[in-house]
């Protein structure tokens, strides 16, 4: 049995992840039916149920409730066929239409949906002048960033300290006890403050490591918040009430 | 430009929805459809022919300045703007349903799908895409749902007539009324016992 709708053949026995391949049992059994090049009003039940069942096996699918379902439904029309019909009888339902009715029904929705997949594919691609959130907001997306990207913000970083001093010996570690004590003073005096109000213009990186972890750490023991509104804008620093109350 | 279509250019860039045309109307009491259409045109000629990084597009029930697509990969990576997420599979084929079966509860959807909606719905109301329209006259009164205008403008559609009507679809129902009668379909090749 060929697969198209997978990449690579998968042996027997082997562990399948596209679970998602079919969209439903109604899916399958039309790709079934177009691999096997079969008349949709006349469908070999037996043949169809045995590669739908295959199928099942192959993609794990043993316990989706739906897939059991219509293997059932395929079965009972089958032995509705094998019903002894009586000689002279006026008129005999196909017990197949209902399937065909169905089938045909979900292969015209399919048709459907590939114009509005294309439509919506179109229109995301453009922004409004306002897009105004609806609901809720849908998460953002990943960050993405190249390295050549993240090297010239550092480098960005870098230029903005005073004498980058590669050679001299710091004479101090990072005080992070001292910045604690700023940040605290400053707070003391002010509700809210930002990031540029704690490190000043012409700051060592010893003094910027230092101001950063003395916020995280007072952010911690929740003496303070910090809020960060837009990617890439200035760092908003509040006093918690909470953590004086403490 | 003339006044109109710069009071047009204007209404459009403050209003953050689709504006229809009889809409646009409301700007001006003196100006008739034919010279609203006419500023309208001119405006989009404008945007075409003078190269500008956004354009006038007819959808969703009327009409939005839209930045063009080439732009679209800048101003994500920048992080101003970010594009909602394409909707799965299962999704759209619960929106193609609902888009042509409108009003239609949730057991009549998953009777076409052949799985249970319950999860997706759910997820396209919270899209707005769609929402409870009606109520069903069968047992338990079942919620019946409909699409929405934020549907239209999400799929680039001036209205649903838009959609391919059923019989342009390559496969078409032979049945007349597929929408509501569930008519046994014509079944040719059937052996003689």
């Amino acid at each position: 049995m060929t697969s198209p709708h997978q990449g690579a053949s998968v042996g027997q026995g082997s562990f399948v992840v596209e679970l998602t391949t079919f969209n439903g049992p109604l899916d399958l059994l039309l790709s079934l039916i177009r691999d096997e090049k079969v008349d949709i009003y006349d469908i070999p039940i037996a043949h169809i149920c045995k590669q739908f069942l295959a199928k099942m096996h192959e993609l794990a699918m043993n316990d989706a409730a739906d897939y059991l379902e219509m293997a059932a439904r395929l079965l009972r029309i089958k032995a509705q066929m094998l019903l002894p019909r009586h000689e002279g009888e006026v008129q005999w339902d196909d017990p197949r239409a209902e399937l065909v009715r169905r089938l045909l029904e979900y292969q015209q929705m399919r048709e459907v949906v590939d114009v509005l997949e294309r439509l919506g594919e179109d229109r995301r691609n453009r922004f409004a002048r306002a897009w105004t959130p609806t609901l809720s907001a849908p998460p953002q997306a990943p960050l993405a960033l190249s390295l050549a990207e993240l090297l010239v913000a550092v480098d960005r970083v870098i230029r903005s300290v005073k004498q980058p001093g590669v050679h001299d010996v710091v004479p101090r570690a990072i005080d992070v006890d001292g910045a604690i004590a700023i940040v605290r003073a400053l707070l003391a005096l002010r509700a809210s403050a930002r990031w540029r109000d704690v490190v000043r213009d012409d700051a060592e990186p010893w003094e910027v490591l230092s101001a950063l972890l003395a916020l995280l750490e007072l952010a911690r023991r929740s003496e303070l918040k910090l809020a960060q509104n837009r990617p890439f804008s200035d760092v908003e620093i509040r006093r918690e009430l909470a953590g004086e109350a403490a | 430009m003339n006044s109109l279509a710069k009071l047009l250019e204007a209404a459009l860039f403050a209003s953050p929805r689709p504006i229809p045309t009889d809409e646009l109307r409301a700007l001006d009491a003196d100006a008739s459809k034919a010279a609203v259409q006419s500023a309208l045109d001119e405006l989009r000629e404008h945007y075409n022919v003078d190269g500008h990084g956004v354009e006038l597009v007819e959808q969703g029930g009327g009409w939005q300045v839209l930045t063009r697509p080439e732009y679209t990969e800048a101003i994500e990576r920048a992080q101003m703007a970010v594009r909602p997420h394409r909707l799965s599979g299962a999704a759209l084929e619960t929106l193609a349903i609902i888009a042509y079966r409108q009003p239609i509860g949730r057991a009549d959807i998953a009777e076409i799908r052949g799985v249970d909606v319950g999860a997706i719905l759910k997820s396209l109301l919270e899209r707005g895409l769609v929402d409870v329209v009606a109520r069903g006259e069968g047992l338990g009164r079942p919620l019946l749902y409909g699409t929405t205008p934020l549907f239209l403008e999400q799929f680039a559609l001036r209205h649903l007539e838009e959609l391919p009507r059923i019989d342009e679809l390559s496969i078409a129902l032979r049945s007349s009324e597929p929408a509501t009668a569930p008519a046994t379909a014509p079944v040719p090749a059937v052996s003689a016992a």
